[in-house]
């Protein structure tokens, strides 16, 4: 689904990934881990498209299609969805207004008709559920006053609605309480399939008890340094991020 | 950023979709103004000769007036000799329905998007067409008269009921109240009367579609409404305009009249033609509107949506005079290019318990320069007072200005007077957000003003409301950069 290779990218100047190699297949759960600073929020917003992230070298192949040529809508109409790691507020732009634009885009760029008003209410009641998402939240301008959880559980329903390929979750655990963090993680397993594929950005192990990844891979200094099953993430918690950095050390 | 480079060379290519022009034989004074040509005006029109003599009183008082420059606008001295004062389609017999109307009219409705045929059918809304200064068609009328409901041209309400306009014109804006008011009442053409007898609701929208046409004609047109005890009228006035190379003054005039009880809700689309994307042509927009809240629970709402232009100047203003009369300000002004706008409005409060709450949302880009500037005046005797105002800015890229001019003036301490504003701007951020839903830029910043205009677009009738968004969408083209 996803092939990316000797991916590097800068940000104002300064190179942050440095030879990115990741190969992701519809089904799969990958789970990119690493200290802060080391690339991980970086990576997401550089296969999304984010305009202040430069590609200096390396390519990212998605469904046999150069992915960093597209703008960052055409990606998202091809399937590739961010869960933000601070989602945006748009005062006055309703949420539901929103949710169906994005929809309607998507299903404008496949060829299918626009789906109707109703239609799409009577889908997002069902799409609602999946994160225990009040209705009130519908009604009101997207994420603006919305507490932390809220904003984080409005992604995971775009998410929901949008049914990505590929979907990137940014750090989507950072801020959330241990109930929220639940939802959130009972939201995306419900919509994992075989047809599409889900790459976790996390600092803590912990959102990996809920999501279980099939690979783990940690990040440092701009380079994918150990990779691994859902152990490597259990190994990482019991030793701490010192214990790679350290590793890559020796190993030079 | 190439993508929205793009975007903004093919969009700023794009020409001005309403610009073209209807042929329709006119029938024309020379350029120029003098009481003989305001003579000959009042004489064309067949007026009583009270509403000749108001004319030259107001020619006479505005030859003493100097044109004002305190607003916060440049443009090119007018030379009001070089400027056509009277321009009429000709007409061959009165018309009794629309299909007696001349085919290239009805045709210039339909490019417009807004053919009349639609409008009676859709909306059960009464169309006056004001067509270069003389109406042309005119619907519904019969349905209104049974209600007792006068709603036709200005030209014919004075033929048919000169009493009741000598009783109310000039009565809110007198001639002699600024200079742009004075020319209007001086050599105006043509307009709207609306007269809601007492306690009669009236049940359809009157509507009015303004269209200059006539190359260098400078229209003036005067609009009265009055509304008696317990009366209530919504009144709706759009307008579009072709493509000229030339500056075409229009300053109108706009009375309203509420009597006890009674409330009119005035409602406009703004569209003139802005001029081209380096300033040039486009339509100088100085108009005078002002509504008296003369009884008691009286209210008037002004709401606009203005989005053309080259330059306006425009403040419709609420006299609130009966006790716990209502006043209503909504606005969404938009500025692209070159365009100029100084608009705001005046609550003036003097009955006691007066209410006014005054929206304004301005959204500048390109290097256009947009003004709100407002007044509350709190009287002596207004007792317990209350004023609310939100003025707020948005801004599309780096070239463009904002500007917030709030004038108070409280002369009674039991008065409360609040004012808010912000200045925002529309954040990479969010049109990244927006993208990474599949939403292109052009469309996310459409979704970002809309959803910031939601408070004035709420205040318009349904049709209207759908009409004004598809404007500012238009309007909106090629200023994302």
């Amino acid at each position: 689904m996803l092939e990316i290779r000797n991916l590097h990218a800068s940000v104002e100047e300064k190179e942050i990934l440095k030879g990115i190699d990741l190969k992701v297949n519809a089904g799969e759960v990958h789970a990119i881990m690493g200290p802060n600073g080391s690339g991980k929020s970086t990576l997401a917003n550089v296969l999304a498209g984010r305009p202040e992230y430069k590609v200096t070298a390396g390519e990212a192949i998605f469904e046999s299609k150069d992915l960093l040529s597209m703008l960052p809508e055409v990606r998202a109409r091809e399937g590739v969805f961010l869960a933000f790691q601070y989602p945006v507020e748009l005062p006055g732009v309703n949420n539901t207004t929103f949710l169906r634009t994005a929809l309607n885009e998507a299903r404008k760029y496949r060829n299918q008709p626009e789906i109707s008003a109703g239609a799409f209410l009577a889908m997002l009641k069902k799409k609602m559920q999946i994160v225990e998402m009040p209705d009130t939240l519908l009604s009101r301008a997207v994420n603006e006053g919305f507490s932390g959880g809220e904003k984080k559980r409005n992604e995971i329903l775009q998410m929901a609605v949008l049914e990505p390929r590929l979907a990137i979750l940014d750090e989507t655990d950072s801020g959330l309480d241990i109930d929220a963090l639940r939802i959130v993680a009972n939201g995306v397993n419900k919509l994992r399939s075989k047809d599409n594929a889900v790459i976790v950005v996390t600092h803590y192990q912990r959102l990996l008890n809920y999501i279980v990844p099939d690979f783990v891979h940690v990040l440092y200094n701009g380079r994918i340094v150990k990779s691994g099953d859902k152990d490597l993430a259990l190994e990482l918690e019991d030793k701490g991020y010192d214990w790679v950095k350290d590793e890559t050390v020796t190993a030079k | 950023m190439s993508n929205s480079e793009l975007t903004v060379e093919k969009l700023a290519n794009e020409q001005y979709k309403y610009g073209f022009v209807t042929e329709i034989e006119t029938d024309k004074l020379p350029k120029g103004l003098n009481e003989d040509v305001i003579r000959l005006i009042s004489a064309k029109k067949n007026e009583p000769e009270w509403m000749t003599e108001w004319r030259l009183k107001a020619y006479r008082h505005w030859l003493t007036m100097k044109e004002p420059h305190w607003s916060n606008v440049k443009y090119n001295p007018i030379d009001y000799q070089d400027i056509i004062y009277y321009s009429a389609p000709k007409k061959k017999q009165k018309l009794n329905s629309l299909d007696e109307a001349d085919p290239e009219l009805v045709k210039a409705f339909e490019k417009l998007g807004i053919p009349i045929e639609e409008q009676k059918r859709l909306a059960g809304v009464a169309v006056d067409a004001v067509f270069d200064s003389v109406s042309v068609a005119t619907t519904f009328k019969e349905k209104l008269s049974e209600l007792g409901i006068v709603f036709c041209s200005m030209s014919e309400a004075l033929q048919k009921y000169p009493e009741l306009v000598r009783k109310y014109l000039g009565s809110v804006v007198p001639y002699t109240d600024n200079f742009f008011a004075s020319l209007n009442s001086a050599v105006f053409s043509d307009g709207s009367f609306a007269f809601v007898p007492k306690g009669v609701r009236c049940p359809m929208e009157l509507s009015t579609y303004f269209r200059i046409n006539a190359s260098e004609t400078g229209q003036f047109e005067r609009t009265l409404i009055v509304a008696e005890e317990g009366a209530y009228v919504s009144y709706l006035e759009g307008c579009t305009a072709p493509i000229r190379d030339t500056n075409q003054l229009h300053a109108a005039v706009v009375e309203l009249v509420a009597l006890d009880n009674a409330e009119i809700k005035y409602s406009t689309v703004q569209n003139w033609y802005p001029g081209d994307k380096d300033g040039k042509g486009g339509i100088y927009n100085f108009v005078t509107k002002r509504g008296a809240c003369r009884g008691i629970n009286s209210k008037i709402s002004w709401t606009q949506v203005e989005t053309g232009s080259a330059i306006t100047w425009k403040y419709p203003s609420c006299i609130l005079q009966g006790d716990n009369s209502v006043g209503e300000f909504y606005s969404v002004a938009m500025t692209n290019n070159m365009q100029q706008a100084d608009t705001g409005t005046k609550m003036i409060h003097i009955g006691k318990n007066t209410r006014s709450t005054i929206i304004s949302k301005g959204i500048s880009a390109g290097r256009s320069n947009n003004s709100y500037r407002g007044q509350v005046r709190i009287t002596k005797k207004a007792e317990n007072a209350r004023n609310y105002s939100q003025c707020d800015s948005l801004l599309i890229g780096d070239k463009c200005g904002a500007h917030t001019f709030p004038y108070l003036e409280t002369n009674n301490p039991t008065a409360q007077v609040e004012h808010e504003a912000t200045t925002s701007k529309i954040g990479t951020d969010q049109i990244f957000y927006l993208n990474q839903r599949g939403i292109s830029t052009e469309d996310a910043v459409r979704l970002i003003v809309n959803g910031y205009c939601k408070e004035v677009f709420k205040q318009l009738p349904m049709e209207f409301a759908v009409e004004a968004t598809r404007l500012l969408s238009m309007s909106l083209e090629g200023s994302v950069g």
